[in-house]
């Protein structure tokens, strides 16, 4: 029998594995966004599973909001590193530091 | 039934998302990932979330993954010195995931049990009373019109500003790679829309020559 714990736990698990890609993986950015986009689906995971064990559908309308701004975030985030990359030669997040910050 | 293939979609989903992370190389994480929506996918549509589980692979497999895979492929990245420090953050790194983790089970207060919901038996549209809405008791309305009927009445307004939205992306993404190289030959339509005739053309005048002799040609 699945029950909602089991979708929470994996959502959990999902989660807690991008937040440990984002510290180990801290020098290359197409990692860095690939686990932005990985804690993303595990939040959606969370929100699907609420929606269909609640009987809401709430949830999966969010769902489907979280999907589109994603998408946006995708695609301008690899354009802004697409630019970066052609003006440094480099995607290592420490030689980026022209704002000193 | 339902719970072998739920093992078998989160192991996958697990696996592969412990891919993303690990990889050496970009493209094979960037592949993992891939398999990672498409496990997830397939949970969605054990949930009975057909219309989200199918979203996920067009969206995701098909555009935003591959946008990943072009970029990776198309930038010439050294990953040797990207991938300095891997072991030294590697215990941090596990210290933290483990620690939120534990965190989020507590908060989940799946340790006490409190969230065993049982899966609902029917489906959960026909929980919603379609009915009301239009469709007959014994047709009750599909996932897709479940969604849709709540997103085209009362979602309406943020359904219009996500299509904003994805439009200023496109512009921002363009406008963003695009470059003009010194040197290259662009025909520009407004400069030539606007040509006018007094620019070409100059009428002069001048008197008539005199026919020439008819041997000299």
């Amino acid at each position: 029998m699945i029950t909602l714990a089991h979708f929470l736990i994996l959502g959990a698990i999902l989660f807690a594995i991008a937040v440990a890609g984002i510290i180990i993986n801290r020098k290359n950015v197409i990692v860095l966004l690939m686990c932005v986009e990985l804690m993303l689906l595990a939040v959606n995971i969370n929100l699907v599973a609420f929606s269909r064990f609640l009987g809401d559908v709430h949830g999966q309308v969010f769902v489907f909001f979280i999907l589109t701004v994603a998408a946006a975030e995708a695609a301008i985030g690899l354009a802004i590193l697409v630019t970066l990359f052609r003006n440094k030669r480099t995607i290592n997040v420490a030689e980026l530091d022209a704002m000193k910050g | 039934m339902e719970l072998i293939a739920f093992y078998l979609f989160a192991a996958m989903a697990v696996a592969s998302a412990l891919g993303v992370i690990l990889f050496k190389n970009p493209v094979h994480a960037v592949l993992s990932l891939v398999l990672t929506f498409f496990s997830v996918a397939c949970l969605f549509l054990l949930l009975q979330a057909e219309f989200l589980g199918v979203a996920l692979v067009l969206v995701y497999v098909g555009a935003v993954m591959v946008l990943f895979l072009f970029v990776v492929m198309m930038l010439d990245i050294n990953t040797v010195p990207l991938r300095e420090g891997f072991a030294r953050y590697l215990p941090v790194a596990a210290g933290v995931a483990g620690l939120m983790f534990v965190q989020m089970l507590v908060l989940l207060g799946v340790t006490t049990g409190q969230r065993n919901v049982a899966f609902p038996s029917g489906d959960p549209a026909a929980l919603v009373d379609c009915a009301a809405a239009g469709a007959s008791a014994l047709d009750p309305c599909s996932n897709l019109e479940w969604i849709g009927r709540a997103m085209f009445s009362g979602y309406l307004l943020p359904f219009v500003v996500a299509a904003v939205l994805l439009t200023v992306a496109i512009l921002a993404a363009v406008m963003l790679t695009l470059r003009r190289r010194v040197g290259a030959r662009h025909q520009d339509a407004g400069k030539q829309s606007a040509v006018r005739k007094e620019d070409r053309v100059r009428v002069i005048k001048m008197p008539a020559e005199a026919r020439r002799a008819e041997g000299d040609a």
